[in-house]
Order: C-alpha cells, then structure tokens, then sequence
C-alpha cells in the first residue's frame, strides 16, 4: 500500500493513454469538424430542451415530430458540409431513420459530416455551495462510447455549467467539473471519440464583461490543467466555451468588438496552441448576435493559433423552426432559413461576415481596444 | 474566486507587454551575463584566469563593447548584482552602455536552491524576502526584467509532485512581485539534462511542470503578456544511448509548449544547459522551422552557448579582447538567425537529411 501510495505522488514516467495511431485518428476527426469555414450544429437537445422549443411554435413535442424536424435539417442540400463540419446528436436522434428509412447518422455522413453524440446525463446539486451543480453520466460511460463509436459517432460532448453571482462560481464548482470534464474526455478518447469539452458559463446575471473574463480564465485554467493531470491529447480535443459577455441583465452595452477582444485575451490566456479548434456556444444570443460576435472574435488583432468557429443550438434553427411551425409543407422555407445561417456563420469563422455599413477595415480596426486593458 | 482585485492598471500591464517585446522582437534574444561569482569562477577557471572581481568586470566590458550590430541580436542582457553596478575603463556604468545600445536591462534575482526535505534530493528556490523592495531598487537602476531560475531532475524517483508544485508556486510568487515593480518576469523552471532516459520522457516530464507552471501562474494572477518563459529545450538525458536529432528534438520541444504554453506569453527564450555553441544554435534554428504553428517568439537566452568562444578568445590577455568581442558577435548573429529559422549551419547538414528525420506531430 506504502508503494502504491508513493507511486502516486510520482508522476516521472509516462504509461502513454494512447499509440499513435489512435492520436492520429482522434487529431484526424478534431480536424475535419473544424475546417476552414465550418463549424457544428447542435442538434441534441434533450427531450425536455425540444418541449421547450416547439412549445414556442405550438408544435406537440412527440417523437414523431422531434424526427421530423430533425429530417427538414438533415436532409438540406449536400453542399451544407461548406458550412458544417460535425452535427451533435442526442440519443433518441441517434437510432431514428429518414423517411426513406435511412438512419440519420448515415444521412449525415454521408454528406461527409462527422456525427457526435451527447454524452452527459444532465445536472446534479454540489451540497454545501449556493445552489452550484456538477455533471454526472461518468457511470458505463466507457461502454456507451464504444457503442457509439460502433454506431457511427465520432465525437462526444458534455455540458458542465458555471454560474456567476456574488458567490460563485466557488473553488470547488471550478474543481470538481473541471475534473469531470477531464475524466470523460479521457473515456471518450479511449473510444476513439473526440471529446468536445464545454464549460459554459452562464450569461445570466448584472455582471460587467471584465467580470465575465476574469471568471473564464479562471476556469479555463482549470480545465487545461485537470486534462493535463488526465493525460488528456489535447491535439485530439474540442472547446466548447461560452464567449465572454457581460451578463443579461447588465445595463451596460458591449459592441461585437468588445465582446471579441475580451473573449479572444481570455482563450489566448489559457488554451493552449495545441487545441485544433474551440466551438463557441450561443447561450441566449439571438441568431444575429451570435454571427456578428463570431465574425468579430475571427477579426480580432490578437494571436489565434485555434480554429474559431460555432457549436450552434439556437442560434442556427430559431429561424428554421419558425419556418417549420410543424408543418411538412413548409420543408423547403425551413432548410433555405437553416442553409442561410449555416452558411452566414461559416463566413463569421473565417471573419467574413461583415454587415454592410460596417465594411471599413480601419474604421473596424479602431475599435478594438488593446488587450492591455483587458 | 469570483471577483477581481486587479493586480495592474492598464498602464503597468502597458509597460510589462511593451518591455517584453522588445526583448524577443524578431531576431533577437537574451545574453545571460548573470553568472554568479561561483559560477564564473568555473568558467575563468577553465582559461587560467583568476576569479577576482576585475578580472569579472574586464571579461564583461568584452560582451559589452560588442559594436552595433549587436542591436539586431540581442534584445536583453541578465545581470548579475555585482555587474550592475560597475563600469566600463571610462567610467560608463554598464547599465548605461547596454541601455544606450537600445537593449534592455535584466537582472537575476534568486538567491539560489535549497533542498526539499524528505525528497530524493531535490530542490526549492529561496530569494522572496525582501523581493519588493529589491526590485523597486533594480528597477529606479535601471533594470526592466528579472529572472529566477528553478532547477527541477529526472530520475527514478524525480520529478515529485512536491518539487513541481513547490516550484511553480514560488515563480509565481516572484513573478507576482515582479510585475508588481514594472519588471518583466523572466519564468525559469529548468529540468536537468543529466541523466539517460530519452526524448519522450523528457517530454512528458516538461508537460507536466510547464502545465503546473502556468497553473500557478494563474492562481497567482500573473499577467502573461508581461512575462517571458525561460525553459529547457526537450532532449535526451546526457547520457541516453540513443542519438536524436535536431528536427526530432525541435519536434518534441515544440509540441511540449503548444500543450502547454499558452498563446498569450510573448516569447519563450531557451536556456542552452549543456549543449555546445553549435548544438544550441542548430536546435534553436531546426525549432524555428518546425511544421507545427508557434504563437509566440522562440529565441534564446544563452550564456554558455553565446560566450564560450568569447572566453576562450580572451584568456584574460587585454590584447585578445578585440577578438573575442567578435567571437561573441559571431555567436550572437548565427543564433540571431537561428531565431529567425535562417541559419544554415557551419557544418554539413543537408536539408534531406534532416528533412526525413521529421517524425509527424502524433508520436510525440
């Protein structure tokens, strides 16, 4: 027991999690959903999460109508893949068909896309914190990555979730879903699947955007290091971050370059060059929003030696499911609203969606605010 | 951890990030001058020359005299206490001869390692009492950056998780003082060449302090624009069998910092440890055209590997001082090149050669 204990407290010698030819397999697929001009939808909201959605367009939330929608989506032109690199499936989506009885991952692959799978099971409560939680579904998790793997998936992603109050997000909260984060990416790669790492932050709150920055550096710092101490292959790995911003309910505006130049200092602080890509969520932006930000942040005079692209939930299908309201006849008004910002936010991450009136590079230029300040 | 007690105005993280590129501005790097009155003890030992503190300030003056192209090269010189304060044959204070090349003044602020007890012989770094107002002092003399050397070994036993933490706890704590006196913080945690395990396990074993280094730069809200890294290049143990080479060692070292380093430290300026003139400047040039996408300066900060020919040329004699001056320009140009990628080589390596050695970036 003495030894195994001191053989702990040594980390001098190297039992590679990896060979070589599964870094290159898991860095291959980290490449491919973060070329150039591509980014991910996000297309695994829960059950719950789609109650929500289609409740707001009057749509009965059964199983049915979940597949339908998901099909308007998935059978868009091929030439989406310009604009999408990998699409995130929940479970449920995962083993439903297309009309013509085809499963929705190969739909999808075969449009050249990489299929990724939700991996988490939600929340649950830290005792003792005000009301911060954790993530669970490390249980069978190995089991279930190789069953995904088996059925098409080539990515995961789990969800772990920080708050910002007076009191938090707490040392332990920052801890303890950094070391989830870390040990399902871990998992995930032993499988073959790239893990998208995601650490969001929520916007809800008065806070500023300095305070917004300060708390994702902080735990931005933390994830790195927890997957260090996981021996995690950062080369075969995906970020998923909240973009710095102030909080809902804060009175004060920020522009798309501020926003930009704090998220940019923040990741650049923290994230190391070896991170092929890091997939911004929207939060509560609204579809707009989330292009300009995105497009702002690729523009942005600070070194990026990441891809910067999108994992986009909301902000790509709010029009698409407007258009939808439930009906098959509104196919086509559905995926041109879909292609439209699929392909606008494939220009934001190459830093090309510019909104006209606003095209003047030295005018844009002016109004980043140098990192010193940040 | 939730709110910000800023540590620096905008105007001192202004200064901070300005001084530090202008260290590794494109092409240059740093001449570590810092040796201690031991360690020179050593080197002039090795020519015959006695260990006093005229003959320190003569062989220094040598460095210094160095014409201006040295402006092209050297974007900071590491002052040892003793040296700060003494001057050239005509009085000029050598803070002066250095600032008035444009080159920026640094000086060594550790008080050396003391062991960790209950260790296999490993070590801390002493040197924070007092350290505010040391640097406060340097500072008003002229000084813009400091450094702080932390030696960690490979062996057996070694690293220990004490000695990592330990470690990158107190760079922090310097670096946090440092920045607090407008001085740059050159961060320096050394792993010893010594020893024979191979290229990976040096590799591992950087990634793993160079991660907790960063880590505890962060708890200790260091500013990472306004510092500078001063680490060992991954290699094999001096005595490992297996011979690598400079494209394989340029592979590993760089791959080691992308997982670690993050984008926003402006530079990482190399220590030579033992390697020799050449070797250094051929690792440093073979680093600087590695395939893989560097964010920040790779340059040097080279003692023995920039002054070695220099000594050798003076053997403390007044009239070798010309040619050893240019014995230490000519080290500076080569590594000012190697800092650029562009440097060619004295020897005969052919660019196939070295070219099918690259092993791709997934096997390390």
């Amino acid at each position: 027991l003495l030894n195994c204990l001191w053989a702990l407290t040594i980390m001098t010698h190297q039992f590679p999690a990896l060979t070589p030819e599964q870094k290159k397999a898991l860095s291959g697929i980290a490449q491919r959903i973060v070329a150039p001009g591509k980014g991910i939808l996000a297309a695994d909201e829960s059950v719950g999460t789609m109650g929500s959605r289609l409740q707001r367009i009057k749509v009965e939330n059964t199983e049915e109508n979940r597949r339908a929608f998901r099909e308007i989506l998935f059978s868009s032109d091929a030439s989406i893949n310009q604009s999408i690199g990998g699409v995130i499936f929940f479970h449920e989506t995962l083993y439903q068909k297309d009309s013509s009885g085809k499963p929705f991952p190969d739909v999808i692959k075969d449009k050249g896309i990489v299929v990724g799978i939700k991996l988490d099971k939600g929340t649950a409560p830290l005792a003792g914190t005000n009301g911060e939680t954790t993530i669970q579904g490390l249980d069978g998790l190995a089991e279930r990555c190789a069953q995904y793997k088996k059925d098409g998936a080539d990515f995961g992603k789990w969800r772990a979730v920080l708050k910002i109050t007076d009191t938090t997000p707490s040392t332990l909260a920052i801890q303890e879903n950094a070391n989830t984060l870390a040990r399902y990416a871990s998992i995930c790669q032993q499988h073959g699947l790239v893990p998208i790492v995601e650490p969001e932050i929520l916007p809800d709150g008065d806070h500023d955007l300095q305070r917004c920055q300060y708390v994702t550096e902080k735990v931005l710092a933390a994830v790195y290091k927890a997957l260090n101490d996981h021996h995690v292959y950062l080369e075969g790995t995906l970020l998923k971050p909240n973009m710095v911003t102030a909080g809902h309910s804060c009175p004060k505006k920020y522009t798309p370059q501020e926003v930009a130049m704090a998220t940019v200092t923040a990741l650049h602080r923290t994230v190391p060059a070896a991170v092929p890509g890091i997939c911004f969520l929207s939060g509560g932006q609204s579809e707009e929003e989330a292009s300009l930000n995105l497009s702002a942040i690729n523009q942005c005079p600070l070194p990026k030696p990441w891809k910067l692209t999108f994992s986009y939930g909301r902000a790509l299908q709010a029009s698409a499911l407007a258009a939808w309201s439930g009906k098959p006849e509104n196919k086509k008004a559905t995926q041109e609203a879909f292609c439209k910002r699929a392909q606008i936010n494939g220009l934001a991450s190459k830093g090309q969606y510019i909104v006209s009136g606003k095209s003047d590079a030295a005018a844009k230029q002016s109004l980043f605010t140098a990192s010193y300040t940040y | 951890m939730t709110h910000q007690y800023p540590a620096l105005s905008a105007e001192q993280k202004k200064e901070l990030s300005d001084i530090a590129l202008r260290i590794v501005a494109p092409g240059k790097g740093i001449l570590a001058a810092d040796e201690s009155v031991g360690s020179m003890a050593k080197r002039l030992n090795q020519i015959g020359v006695e260990n006093t503190e005229e003959n320190r300030r003569l062989y220094r003056q040598i460095l210094f005299s160095a014409d201006n192209r040295v402006k092209k090269c050297i974007g900071g010189v590491i002052f040892f206490h003793e040296t700060m304060y003494q001057q050239g044959d005509d009085g000029t204070p050598f803070v002066r001869m250095i600032k008035d090349k444009g080159i920026v003044v640094g000086i060594k602020v550790d008080k050396g390692v003391v062991p960790l007890a209950g260790t296999d012989g490993e070590t801390t770094t002493q040197g924070l009492d007092g350290l505010s107002e040391r640097c406060a002092q340097y500072k008003k003399d002229g000084a813009d950056f400091a450094k702080w050397r932390c030696v960690l070994k490979i062996s057996e036993n070694t690293p220990s998780a004490l000695a990592i933490m330990e470690n990158a706890n107190v760079l922090a704590r310097y670096a946090s003082i440092c920045q607090q006196n407008g001085i740059v913080p050159i961060v320096e945690p050394e792993i010893l060449p010594d020893g024979d395990h191979d290229l990976k396990r040096c590799q591992y074993v950087t990634e793993k302090v160079l991660a907790a280094v960063y880590k505890a730069l962060s708890d200790h809200h260091i500013y990472l624009e306004g510092t500078l890294l001063k680490p060992n290049m991954v290699t094999p143990g001096h005595a490992c069998p297996t011979k690598y080479s400079a494209e394989e060692i340029a592979m590993a070292t760089v791959t080691a910092l992308r997982r670690t380093v993050p984008p926003a430290v402006p530079g990482v300026t190399f220590l030579s440890g033992g390697q020799s003139e050449e070797e250094a400047s051929i690792n440093l040039n073979a680093i600087n055209n590695c395939p893989l996408a560097r964010p920040w300066a790779l340059t040097f900060s080279y003692g023995r590997a920039l002054q070695a020919s220099a000594l050798n040329a003076w053997r403390g004699q007044r009239e070798n001082e010309s040619s050893a001056t240019d014995a230490f320009m000519k080290r500076a140009e080569v590594n000012s090149l190697a800092a650029l990628g562009k440097y060619e080589g004295s020897g005969d390596d052919s660019d196939a050669a070295g070219q099918s050695l690259y092993v791709a970036n997934h096997a390390y």
